[in-house]
């Protein structure tokens, strides 16, 4: 019984963290239908970003983590302006592999300046791990956890109660009629590319916090993809609570079933509950579901 | 002399507009001007460049050649987005509502461009924007939905809709733009007789006691007779004609373009 609660709150502790990495997906796919699967490398960077901030200029987390945000919004509006921009009008799956593209060079890039060493971040937060009493959550994920939490929360109520968070959802909804309300769609567009950078670094940065920074630290980005395919890619809501399904399964299949098989179905687990919940539901537990009436 | 003056009494202006996909010449050098309170339809069979007009004058298509003056300022140049803030207000032909949205947050986004503080200020609703936005929130609840006779559904999300109303929310998320030129695309298309006669009034009241310009793209001839001013006539990207409801009736190069030059003979042989 210890054991279950233990792995419950370790799972919702990662699931929290995937569910803010997945909004980095949600809130790009919702305005502009693209997945961006360089997301993973968003966060790579944004850990790099950060940590070298801290080590190279010897600045302050709170310092470390502002300068990541405005590496993110510049990254945002670089590739939405240079690359994303003059793809209008092309066939979405174009786009989305110029994602992947676009993923591979920013990890070469990664990989030219940082070097694939594996490090970790200076001791950021106090060390001591939060006993609950029924169970104990190390320091690293707990504060990642928090972290999680406020940026998502941010989000939703930027997403739901700014005008920007409105005029963001016209956009999502329909581009014409948006357009015709006064809404400028390219700044909607570059909006939430930053959006989404911001939510993926702040991610990156948890992540190497808990498990350290190497530039295979966005390959997790993979896992986040089946979080929001399996909570619906445009339904912030289905990334939180995916995140939270996905977070405590993998922990059970690590404790229950890993022994049995030998290993490996924490890996595995996520992604077999994701293809049972396709079958059932091919836009994901809360997805729009799209109806064409003929 | 006279001339020139009736130009200026155009509130918004077409001149010499081309527009052209690949080799069709959608709009071919069309001209004409809509004065400021009057009802303006714009008739002609299918393809004859109506909705392709309006998408001009809404800047979601850029003339090749030609301007387009609204009260004064060529706004054939400006950014699709800015058009709104100008007053220009429309509707589409195939209903483009917040489908996910209820009918009174569509209604919230029609006066989107009315908000005038700053992004980042006005990004959550405090001080100034909050207030506007209380202003604002009154005023449509007590006027365009009692005008439009939607208090029922005002929660209700507009997906779930019946296609009647749907067209009814999306003329009154134009109205919060708190529009001087309303371009309505086809608002009667696929209602019955009751829902036209409906929409009919609507328009009228909307011009009539909110002083809105109304331009009009109808198929339904009953109504573009009845409501209009006057009406234009477009055949294959060129306007054949132009002039109030009754001479329209009778040109002869209109009912040519309608019928074809056939059944013109009979039609002639029955009057």
């Amino acid at each position: 019984m210890d054991i279950l609660l233990q792995v419950l709150v370790t799972g919702i502790a990662t699931g929290g963290v995937y569910g803010l990495i997945a909004l980095g997906f949600v809130l790009i796919y919702k305005a502009t239908s693209i997945l961006n699967l360089a997301t993973g490398a968003f966060m790579t960077l944004g850990a790099f970003v950060c940590l070298s901030v801290m080590t190279g200029a010897g600045a302050p987390f709170w310092a470390a983590l502002l300068a990541t945000l405005v590496f993110a919004v510049v990254l945002g509006l670089v590739i939405e302006r240079v690359i994303l921009r003059q793809l209008i009008g092309e066939p979405i799956i174009s786009v989305i592999m110029v994602t992947i593209g676009l993923a591979f060079i920013l990890q070469g890039l990664a990989h030219m300046i940082w070097s694939p060493d594996y490090r970790s971040f200076p001791e950021i937060f106090p060390p001591e791990p939060l006993d609950l009493g029924f169970a104990v959550v190390p320091s690293g994920l707990l504060w990642g956890f928090i972290f999680a939490l406020i940026g998502t929360f941010i989000f939703i109520l930027i997403f739901k109660f700014s005008r920007t968070g409105v005029a963001m959802r016209a956009t999502a909804n329909d581009q014409q009629a948006a357009l015709s309300m006064g809404i400028s769609v390219r700044r909607i567009f570059a909006l939430s590319w930053c959006f989404g950078a911001i939510a993926a670094v702040i991610g990156g940065v948890v992540i190497g916090n808990i498990s350290g920074i190497s530039i295979y630290l966005g390959d997790i980005g993979l896992k986040v993809l089946a979080v929001i395919i399996l909570g619906g890619l445009d339904s912030i809501g289905g990334a939180i609570l995916g995140g939270f399904i996905i977070g405590i399964l993998e922990n059970l299949a690590g404790i229950y079933i890993d022994p049995l098989v030998g290993g490996g179905a924490k890996g595995v687990a996520p992604f077999f509950i994701l293809v049972l919940v396709i079958m059932v539901r091919p836009y994901g537990l809360f997805g729009k579901e799209i109806i064409e009436r003929v | 002399m006279k001339d020139h003056k009736e130009q200026e009494a155009y509130q918004l202006e077409v001149r010499d507009v081309h527009l052209s996909f690949g080799g069709l010449k959608a709009l071919n050098g069309v001209s004409t001007g809509v004065k400021r309170g009057e009802i303006f339809s714009i008739i002609g069979p299918n393809g004859a460049g109506k909705t392709c007009l309006l998408n001009c004058i809404n800047r979601f298509y850029r003339p090749e050649k030609g301007r387009i003056m609204f009260e004064g300022r060529d706004i054939s140049r400006l950014k699709v987005h800015k058009i709104a803030a100008l007053g220009v207000a429309r509707t589409f032909q195939n209903v483009e509502l917040f489908g996910h949205m209820t009918v009174l947050d569509n209604i919230r986004l029609g006066g989107h461009v009315h908000l005038k503080s700053g992004s980042i200020a006005g990004g959550i609703y405090f001080g100034k924007a909050r207030n506007e936005e209380m202003a604002f929130r009154r005023h449509i609840e007590e006027r365009i939905i009692d005008l439009l006779e939607i208090e029922q559904i005002r929660k209700k999300t507009v997906h779930t809709l019946p296609y009647g109303l749907q067209k009814r929310v999306e003329l009154a998320r134009a109205l919060a733009m708190k529009p001087k030129i309303l371009l309505l695309d086809e608002p009667a298309t696929g209602m019955n007789l009751e829902e036209t006669e409906d929409m009919a009034r609507f328009i009228l009241d909307i011009n009539e006691e909110w002083g809105v310009t109304i331009v009009l793209i109808e198929h339904d001839m009953g109504v573009v007779m009845d409501i209009s001013d006057r009406v234009c006539v477009l055949d294959f990207g060129q306007k054949i004609a132009e002039g109030k409801p009754r001479e329209i009736r009778h040109n002869e190069q209109v009912i040519k373009a309608y019928l074809g030059e056939e059944d013109l003979a009979y039609s002639r042989l029955g009057a």
